[in-house]
């Protein structure tokens, strides 16, 4: 069987992802393209018996002058020839109802002669905006087969697949001629890149910075270009504006404007009132008013699910497998982590399922348009908005989420604030140190104290996400090129099988990568919890056992203060004694520094730990007895209550800003690639925190 | 006149594009001189704006709008 290796090239927005889900289905792969966070996706179909087809999914772009990561890929995958997937035929597919965009990036690589299928998709909207089009004039003109498509209706797929077969270089002259350039310099470049295609050699003086990684080669390359005085920006303009002129007059001949029934398109008259200034904005909240609901609320059923599921298992396992270390590992250590991981799946899936859905009807780029402006001014851009709201579900979606900003630096603040949002896992510590805080209380009647102060850690976490953000901005040069010029696509009916897809995949990535370094995390965890230097578990045991023999308290109550005593004798509580004298200035104890060390496999372990140390009875959902018992404690050397506002208030503080996530620094490196802003997410916010609770705490105590 | 003063739903042609950075991004996304423009939404906040050009929506911050020269007499085009 023959393998045709085919890439599929087209217009962000053009329906590219449409028609390779349905030419693919879930026969697909996604992964990098090397040395990027771009993905890469790859699928196979079969043609017939004898012809079968890898198909890579290069993204959109808009011409092969690339101004992104995104962009540059595309342009690797046609001219780097170091590239092992260098396409026998290129899929390229054009939105009809803006063909002429559309035709710029289709004529550039038609003149790099490459064999293309022209697969023109969006039929029905043209139709709708009064535009027809003479296929048989427009297929001789461009010299390739056109193939009427509507991935939505699997309408052309088959023709597709022959035409593949079948595909032959553009029968036309190029539509650039190369012949107005500067010949020598052209000869000069395909003699020493060894090409033999002069527009090809074009693109390699245009981004000689993407092709050469090795300095000597740039170096000479670079020489050529200047002996021959190749004006880079110049040369582009007057290429496109050819290129665009020659599209004009092919467009002319080819299609016709019909006076269209309705002047002004339901699109348009949706985005008058989505992007009004009232009504625009209204409906940008209800919109995440909905997301945010179903996403505590909806959510919430699965976890709860997954949670019992999970822990019936470690039981069960916990039973079959002989006790000893082995058996704890299993149970404590890598499913407690497995099941750190899973718990987030029903979290992830509901946000992608928002954000896809949105972002297939066109919405998502109307809230970047909204908001671009407010989000500017903190160093962030509009696109930012729905990672930074998502984030007060959970950090880890909402830093995939930020995979939508173009922009280099804008997208890496806004991975860097998102963990100040203030997520669902600190909502049970913030409900025991705020009942902690006040009583019960109804102001004026009807607000609830406990509830107005949990509003108050939200607003905090916001408010100081945007001013880091503007810290960033400050601190950092701006990157790249800062300008916003964007597509808004019409609306469109939301095709399931694209969302359902993408949640499938974001699922998938998520327990496959960060996953891993989550489990191992809390393997380690797991460790300083259950060993101990040498001697001291032995030496509990035998007090235990003298206990037992004349007991004075009851069998639960020693098993409670058993495990209590042995946390504070492993490495664990070695640890919290350890960094005492470090956040002491804070008015924490060496338990609150148990229970910090512990709630970086996730911060809801906070309340858990605090129920071994006091050895409290009791589930982790009531919190009365060991809201009592950390209440009643003493503080041996004021002999005042330990619990005092200084102490709590100041940890509410570092709750709100500490780095205690491993999920989120596993998401974030994976996002970045860079191990230096994973260290300085955790630095930064470590030190936010820390400060913040010093302050907090001199000034109440 | 520039296009970050263009009232919006009156129709203007390019004349050219002043800034060479803006100008390649520009021609691509068909703003074209020659090109018919015309704003048809404006952002709650005043900024940016969406015009419409070859044939569909582009979304343009006033900053990159202030580079793109035009001129409203429409007949003169194309």
């Amino acid at each position: 069987m023959k393998e045709i290796k085919v890439a599929l090239v087209g217009n962000p927005n053009c329906g590219k992802t449409s028609l390779f889900n349905t030419l693919t289905g879930l026969n697909q792969k996604v992964s990098n393209f090397p040395g990027t966070t771009v993905d890469k996706k790859v699928g196979h179909f079969t043609i017939d018996a004898e012809h079968k087809v890898k198909i890579i999914d290069l993204p959109g772009t808009y011409s092969l002058y690339p101004k992104s990561d995104d962009e540059a890929v595309t342009f690797y995958g046609l001219c780097s020839h170091e590239n092992k997937d260098i396409p026998d035929v290129v899929l390229f597919i054009a939105d009809a109802s803006n063909l002429k965009r559309n035709l710029l990036l289709f004529t550039q690589v038609a003149d790099l002669g490459y064999p293309v299928v022209f697969a023109l998709n969006m039929i029905d909207l043209a139709d709708r905006k009064g535009i027809e089009y003479n296929y048989g004039l427009l297929q001789s003109r461009l010299g390739v087969e056109i193939i009427p498509t509507n991935a939505r209706k699997m309408k052309g797929l088959d023709r597709i697949k022959q035409a593949i077969l079948s595909a032959h270089r553009s029968s036309t002259a190029p539509f650039f001629e190369t012949t107005g350039l500067n010949q020598s310099m052209l000869e000069e470049c395909k003699t020493y890149l060894s090409l033999n295609n002069s527009y090809s050699a074009v693109l390699w003086a245009h981004n000689q910075m993407l092709l050469f990684k090795d300095g000597e080669q740039l170096k000479k390359f670079k020489e050529i270009l200047a002996r021959n005085l190749f004006c880079e920006k110049k040369e582009q303009v007057e290429e496109i504006v050819a290129r665009y002129r020659m599209i004009d007059i092919i467009l002319k001949e080819t299609s016709k404007r019909k006076a269209s029934r309705n002047q002004i398109s339901l699109s348009n008259r949706l985005d008058t009132i989505i992007t009004h200034k009232y009504f625009g904005l209204s409906f940008f909240l209800l919109v995440l008013f909905v997301i945010f609901q179903a996403i505590f609320s909806l959510a919430s059923y699965p976890m709860e699910w997954m949670e019992v599921g999970m822990n019936y298992f470690s039981n069960e396992v916990e039973h079959i497998i002989p006790g000893g270390t082995l058996n704890n590992l299993i149970v404590h250590g890598i499913l407690a982590g497995l099941s750190g991981v899973i718990v987030f799946i029903p979290q992830i899936a509901i946000l992608f399922f928002f954000i896809t859905l949105l972002e297939d009807i066109g919405y998502m780029a109307r809230v970047s348009f909204i908001m671009d402006k407010l989000m500017r001014s903190f160093g962030l851009n509009g696109k930012s908005v729905v990672p930074l709201i998502s984030g007060m579900a959970c950090a880890v979606p909402a830093i995939m989420s930020a995979r939508n900003i173009e922009n280099k630096q804008e997208k890496l603040i806004t991975i860097m604030v998102i963990p100040l949002m203030s997520c669902s896992a600190r909502l049970p510590v913030y409900t025991l140190l705020i009942s902690m805080l006040v009583p019960e209380t109804y102001l004026w009647g009807f607000l609830n104290m406990q509830g107005l102060i949990l509003m108050g850690m939200y607003v905090l976490g916001f408010v100081t996400s945007l001013l880091s953000a503007w810290v960033f901005q400050k601190i950092l040069k701006p990157a790249g090129n800062n300008y916003f010029i964007m597509e808004m696509p019409a609306f469109k009916i939301p095709m399931w099988r694209n969302v359902f897809l993408t949640i499938y995949e974001k699922c998938r990535s998520f327990v496959f990568e960060a996953g891993k370094i989550i489990v191992a995390i809390s393997i380690l965890l797991w460790a300083l919890s259950s060993f101990a230097p040498a001697g001291e578990f032995e030496k509990l045991d035998a007090k235990y056992k003298e206990l037992a023999s004349a007991p004075t308290k009851s069998a639960e109550v020693l098993a409670a203060e058993y495990q209590s005593e042995k946390l504070e004798a492993s490495y664990a509580g070695y640890f919290g004694k350890m960094i005492e004298p470090a956040i002491a200035p804070l008015g924490f104890n060496w338990k609150i520094g148990i229970a910090l060390i512990t709630s970086f496999a996730a911060r809801e372990v906070f309340v858990g730990t605090m129920t071994t140390i006091y050895s409290a009875s009791g589930d982790e959902s009531d919190f009365s007895s060991i809201r009592l018992k950390m209440i009643e404690e003493i503080n041996p050397l004021t002999h005042q209550p330990q619990y005092s506002l200084a102490v709590i208030a100041s940890l509410l503080i570092f709750y709100a800003f500490a780095m205690q996530c491993m999920s989120t620094l596993a998401i974030t490196y994976r996002e970045t690639k860079s191990l230096k802003w994973t260290l300085l997410q955790l630095f930064y916010l470590t030190a936010l925190a820390y400060l913040s609770s010093l302050l907090v705490f001199n000034f109440l105590k | 006149m520039k296009l970050s003063a263009l009232a919006k739903g009156i129709e203007a042609v390019i004349v050219s594009i002043e800034d060479e950075d803006l100008s390649v991004k520009l021609y691509e996304m068909g703003c074209l001189p020659g090109e018919k423009v015309k704003v048809e939404n404006i952002a709650p906040f005043g900024d940016p704006i969406a015009i419409t050009v070859s044939g569909y929506k582009l979304c343009i911050r006033k900053q990159e709008a202030t580079s793109v020269l035009i001129k409203l007499d429409i007949s003169e085009g194309n």
